[in-house]
């Protein structure tokens, strides 16, 4: 840009100087000047109400916003609230929740993602029209994902109510209705959802794969389970690495599928901690715990990606 | 695989070759039966959402309508109730577009011009700008659920003010908006990433010649960038329309209630009423046309719909 700007100069009457620098130097700013907005919105409603959050944490807000820090009583309250068990307390249900549906739903949507991609991977007829019908349901909103499973739950409805009529009456499946089991109808719904496009990711590995290397190891007499837990699964592992990051951070993000599929449960029975900080929010009027409950999501989401992303931008350069 | 392995075991006794065929048909009936799985919900759904109530009472969830009835879906669009106001979920429906369109169009025009930069003028420090906005597509939206509502709060009773000082109140306080809003600011990240990865890839010598040939900044954006971003366009639109158009959280935090309800929260509160008899069929219809606008999406551009997902999922 200078260059174009000195060579202009050079033409130009000796009083035009000024006005030519002027434009070069907004010329050299620009860039940086269409970037600001999109860094300032992210600074301020991003960081700053990060800050924010984390301020009316330290405070006794109730209803409304108050700003004198009152010290971590908030923190207090969840931190006994998670011992106190008898009644279990909804943040107690809730990060125990959290724990079940996140072990759960990572585990099963990396194994059966897993397990499809390599079947689908076996040189199948077929394999255009079977991807798309894993995977649409990506597509839809866990609201719909929710409705959907509500019915198909439904003791008196669904899947129970089918088999009956078929006339396997001993059948019993009411766990939606259950409050200790509410979790995993959460898990159902949710392995539903995504596993198809691990399953995508997944299957995106296994065709990046030298087919040499695989040709080589079945000249060398392995079986194909020895093949694919030897060579084929230790190849896949940025994969999992991604599929993992992607699944943890849906799983702490969950929230509408727990509300429409349960309500939230049987006495809050269902909440994840993104249902519990919604709640304590904007109906229980305990923003301060509300406010405290979203910190430690966030602290869990930092642990987890902070350590990704620092690596995979420090790789770039190279 | 197994074809690979032909060779080594033709030399062999049939009784490989018997193997290779039950070895298929498990494999075939394994996918079938995932292929079931995911079918399963959107089957019952929309057969659900042409029976009539008594049919739904009275016979089985999986089997076909017997008189198949739009009524459901009639009722559904234009005389359920939602809340107190019966009137359909056509309204929110609506909501819904007049959301979406306007912020897919922004979020996507500040990621591309985002990346561009980001990638073709870069600065000192562009490494941490850029992480610093990509750290934002992971934050949990409820760390900054709070702060927002309040601010929104403000502008609204300020929209108030305005409205009663001088007749307007330039869309301070108008839900909608307030949702656009939203779904910019924390959909930028997201546009940013894939363009930015987008033009790393993108010669950088094309933008280099053009600039010795006196083109300026915006000049190169328009007539080389723009040119041969197709792709990403299409995968960056899809992506942000989908994500809009599924999000509930913002939309239920910020016009959880009255007549700006997007579609999401509208299903919600259709599905989870307490009051007078529940219509499944009707349910269903609404969940279905709920579900359209981004299956049609998927159906019609799946390709790119996954690259989204993938390019969302695998940074750097």
């Amino acid at each position: 840009m200078s260059t174009v700007a000195t060579s202009q100069i050079k033409l130009t009457p000796e009083d035009a100087r000024p006005r030519a620098t002027m434009r070069s130097r907004l010329q050299d700013a620009l860039p940086k000047i269409v970037l600001a907005p999109s860094f300032a919105i992210t600074i301020v409603f991003v960081y700053g109400f990060i800050l924010w959050t984390i301020y009316l944490s330290f405070t006794n807000s109730k209803t409304f916003p108050s700003y004198a820090i009152t010290g971590a009583r908030a923190y207090q309250r969840l931190w006994n609230w998670t011992f106190d068990t008898d009644p279990p307390s909804s943040w107690y249900t809730s990060i125990t929740n959290m724990g079940i549906f996140g072990f759960l739903y990572i585990a099963i949507c990396l194994a059966l993602g897993l397990f499809l991609a390599i079947l689908l991977d076996q040189k199948i007829r077929g394999e255009g029209v079977l991807r798309p019908i894993y995977l649409y349901p990506m597509a839809l909103s866990f609201i719909v994902t929710g409705v959907a499973w509500k019915w198909f739950l439904d003791p008196g409805l669904g899947l129970e109510q089918t088999l009956h009529q078929w006339g396997w009456t001993s059948f019993h499946f009411d766990w939606i209705k259950n409050k200790d089991f509410v979790i995993y109808t959460v898990v159902i719904a949710g392995v539903w959802q995504a596993s198809g496009f691990i399953m995508a990711m997944f299957l995106a590995g296994l065709r990046g794969i030298d087919g040499e290397i695989m040709k080589a190891a079945q000249i060398d007499g392995a079986t194909t389970f020895q093949l694919y837990r030897r060579i084929v699964i230790p190849l896949l592992r940025p994969i999992f690495l991604s599929a993992f990051i992607v699944l943890a951070h849906l799983a702490i993000k969950s929230y509408d599928l727990v509300v429409a599929l349960t309500s939230g449960g049987p006495g809050g029975s269902a909440w994840l901690p993104s249902n519990f900080m919604y709640e304590y929010t904007f109906k229980r009027n305990e923003m301060a715990v509300g406010s405290a409950s979203a910190v430690i999501m966030l602290m869990t989401i930092v642990a987890i990606i902070v350590p990704y992303l620092y690596s995979e931008l420090r790789e770039k350069p190279r | 695989m197994s074809t690979v392995a032909t060779p080594a075991r033709s030399r062999q006794d049939s009784g490989g070759m018997n193997v290779k065929i039950v070895n298929r048909v498990v494999i075939y009936g394994l996918l079938a039966l995932f292929a079931l799985f995911y079918l399963m919900p959107l089957f019952v759904m929309l057969v659900t959402s042409f029976k009539t109530m008594d049919e739904i009472q009275n016979g089985n969830m999986l089997s076909l309508p017997k008189a198949p009835t739009f009524d459901p879906w009639l009722k559904a669009w234009g005389e359920t109730c939602v809340g107190l106001t019966c009137a359909g979920i056509k309204g929110y429906f609506w909501n819904s577009i007049k959301m979406v369109v306007p912020a897919v169009i922004i979020s996507t025009l500040l990621g591309a011009l985002n990346g561009y930069v980001l990638t073709k003028w870069r600065f000192r420090g562009h490494t941490l700008v850029f992480g610093l906005m990509l750290f934002a597509c992971f934050i949990p939206f409820q760390s900054v659920l709070l702060p927002m509502a309040t601010i929104l709060g403000s502008l609204g009773r300020f929209g108030v003010t305005l409205q009663n000082a001088v007749g307007t109140s330039f869309g301070l306080g108008n839900p909608t908006l307030n949702l656009v809003f939203v779904h910019v600011v924390y959909g930028i990240g997201f546009t940013t990433l894939f363009f930015r990865n987008y033009y790393e890839a993108f010669p950088t010598e094309l933008v280099k010649a053009a600039q010795v040939d006196g083109a300026s900044f915006f000049q190169i954006f328009r007539r080389i960038m723009l040119p041969n971003s197709m792709p990403i366009f299409v995968v960056t639109v899809i992506y942000q329309f989908t994500n809009i158009w599924n999000d509930f959280l913002f939309a239920s935090a910020y016009a959880g209630t009255g007549d700006a309800m997007p579609m999401t929260v509208a299903l919600n509160n259709v599905v989870n009423t307490s009051t007078g008899v529940v219509e499944y069929n009707v349910n269903m219809a609404a969940a279905m046309i709920a579900a359209l606008p981004t299956l049609l999406v998927y159906v019609l551009a799946g390709r790119y719909f996954v690259r989204g997902l993938m390019a969302g999922a695998v940074k750097g």
